[in-house]
């Protein structure tokens, strides 16, 4: 007994201390990030272990002025009008899915819910050809179209998922009491889908600030390139200016996090709903 | 396949760029009208059952000219070879697929990603299984949460911001490897990790290790919290250690999520894209690229669509068969507490 509480011991000394090497792991390149944008080009060459000797905000109004505030318009602009489009026609397609009889309903749900296995760099070069003919290369409607409609499939297939378990009871006593199917869906179904329609907000959010593949291969210009893409050409463009570099990191890095901690309930629910099902 | 070539370009303008508009708005105003139920009785049901398509016509029409229709003409075009600048393309068959099988860098790129998925199978998903039941085993929920959130911070940010810190981690003279191995006496273990073609593609991967780590370690998280307690209560009244309820507890239990997770992977490992044009654009001599990327260097570097598009079909083989894979999985017995 006293054998097994010693060992018992030893594993649970050694896993913490696993866990807290990851911790530091994870942590100090972060850490290192935000400290490298308060120092000077000197000091970042100098020592790399070493505090900035004082918080240089210039890094950061530099960053701002050589196109980070740009990008920061641009990808909120992305963000906020692709996550409005993905959800709702997401969740009037999770709502004609499970509700309302429709011709070739089958194909209809397989249609949707078979575009989660397509990769998007398999569409890119004939997305380029008809983007250019239609006139929306190097647009902000490129971003908003891919993003929306690359993202249908999952966040319908999360609504749908959610929707399937709600009872039905509601719907029908409101449309015996004369609602139509318009105002059920705004009234009744979408309210009791709030947790799952906050997840799905969450995700695609991240998605949209994050995504790099359409923003890199349909935006050019600096007014509608957005943070993933803006912070390599800050790279590319100022060459060795690095403090400046890692100030436009963090600024790009710091909503998402935020977004992660306030919300991880919610994210921890829709990712595990997501790919549990 | 003729007729596809030469169709001008205004001709898929007039298809998408018009139809697209009315159509959204017609879906959302027609089911705001309750006069359209009240005809016939027999016209009344096919009328509100062709209404019910209104609900899903946005989402349709958005995947089929986005999604599924360049999907279809990937194909076409990867039997072409066509000058974007120009404008002109030209039916060579099987040429571009012959090219494939015959390029270097082709093979090299679908190795890459063979080894992405093979590491990431051991980090992020074997890995992730042991680090989650560790968490989980903490008494203090406090902790677990802590953990948990912490390991994630790095999936919450971007590929391009980790991979530019990463690319500063690994960069010879400021990065913070190089200086470690330095302040442990190992500096003959310094080297220019990206700069070399020994190291450069094992570098960009510990670093995708490094940020996606914390999101299958929450997934399985999440399954292990859903297996009964009083499992681990009477496996451990019956003296059985840590070690051994793990693996006839945990594992068996959890292995519909590593089953997903080893798919969810492995299509990951193949759209690799992000992380490699931050760190190292393919290099140094192309020993970094991936199909993603040399998709996008033959197409939009080398100018060669035809190929590129050849590129990406292969792509959408593997991925597709990945994808029927995982159907296949998840249509099987669910795991039963």
């Amino acid at each position: 007994m006293t054998r097994t509480g010693f060992l018992g011991a030893i594993t649970r000394v050694f896993m913490w201390s696993f866990l807290l090497a990851l911790v530091v792991v994870v942590i100090y390149p972060l850490l290192w990030m935000v400290l490298n944008g308060f120092k000077t080009n000197a000091e970042l060459f100098g020592n790399p272990f070493a505090l900035p000797l004082q918080l240089n905000w210039q890094n950061y109004a530099e960053a701002w002025n050589r196109g980070v505030s740009d990008y920061l318009t641009a990808s909120v602009l992305v963000t906020v009008t692709s996550t409005i489009a993905t959800v709702f026609i997401s969740a009037w397609a999770a709502y004609g899915l499970t509700r309302v009889r429709m011709p070739f309903g089958r194909a209809v749900s397989g249609i949707i819910l078979g575009g989660l296995m397509l990769a998007p760099a398999v569409a890119l070069v004939p997305l380029v050809r008809m983007f250019q003919s239609m006139g929306l290369y190097n647009t902000f409607w490129a971003l908003l179209i891919l993003y929306t409609a690359f993202r249908i499939p999952f966040t319908t297939f999360l609504i749908r998922a959610y929707m399937i378990d709600l009872p039905r009871e509601v719907d029908e006593a409101a449309e015996m009491d004369g609602a139509n199917r318009w105002t059920t869906f705004w009234r009744i179904t979408l309210p009791m889908c709030r947790p799952i329609i906050i997840s799905t907000v969450i995700l695609h959010v991240l998605f949209a600030w994050n995504e790099y593949l359409f923003a890199m291969v349909f935006t050019s210009g600096t007014t509608v390139q957005t943070l993933p893409v803006g912070l390599t050409s800050l790279m590319s463009k100022h060459g060795t200016d690095y403090p400046v570099v890692f100030a436009g990191m963090v600024i790009a890095a710091l909503p998402v996090i935020v977004l992660f901690f306030a919300s991880q309930r919610y994210f921890v629910k829709g990712l595990s709903e997501g790919i549990g099902k | 396949m003729s007729g596809q070539q030469t169709t001008p370009p205004s001709e898929v303008t007039s298809g998408a760029g018009f139809r697209l508009p009315p159509t959204v708005t017609e879906a959302i105003t027609t089911p705001a009208k309750p006069g359209r139920r009240s005809t016939g009785r027999g016209a009344r049901s096919r009328a509100a059952r062709l209404a019910g398509l209104a609900w899903v016509v946005p989402a349709l029409v958005l995947l089929g000219v986005f999604v599924y229709l360049p999907l279809v003409q990937n194909i076409a075009f990867s039997t072409q070879e066509w000058d974007i600048y120009s404008g002109i393309s030209e039916f060579v068959g099987l040429k571009n697929y012959e090219k494939l099988l015959q390029d270097p860098v082709f093979w090299s790129s679908l190795s890459n990603n063979l080894l992405y998925a093979a590491l990431s199978i051991v980090f992020q998903v074997g890995g992730a299984l042991v680090l989650a039941a560790m968490i989980e085993s903490l008494r203090s929920i406090r902790w677990r949460k802590a953990l948990r959130a912490i390991y994630f911070v790095p999936s919450a940010i971007s590929l391009t911001v980790a991979g530019l810190l990463f690319y500063f981690i690994y960069e010879p003279n400021l990065g913070l490897l190089n200086n470690l191995l330095d302040a442990l006496g190992l500096d003959a273990l310094a080297q220019p990790w990206l700069g070399q073609e020994s190291t450069a593609m094992v570098a960009i991967i510990a670093m995708s290790q490094w940020q996606g780590f914390g999101y299958s370690t929450l997934l399985f998280a999440v399954a292990i919290q859903r297996i009964p307690s009083e499992l681990y209560e009477a496996a451990s009244l019956d003296g059985i250690g840590p070690v051994r309820r793990f693996l006839h507890v945990t594992v068996p239990l959890v292995r519909e999520m590593t089953g997903l997770m080893v798919i969810v992977t492995v299509s990951g490992a193949f759209q690799v894209f992000n992380e490699v044009m931050v760190m190292t654009s393919g290099g140094p001599n192309n020993s970094t690229q991936v199909l993603a990327t040399w998709l996008y260097r033959s197409g939009f570097v080398r100018n060669d669509f035809g190929y590129a598009a050849a590129i990406a079909t292969v792509i959408f083989v593997v991925t597709l068969l990945i994808a029927v894979a995982q159907l296949w999985y998840t249509r099987r017995k669910k795991v039963d507490f």
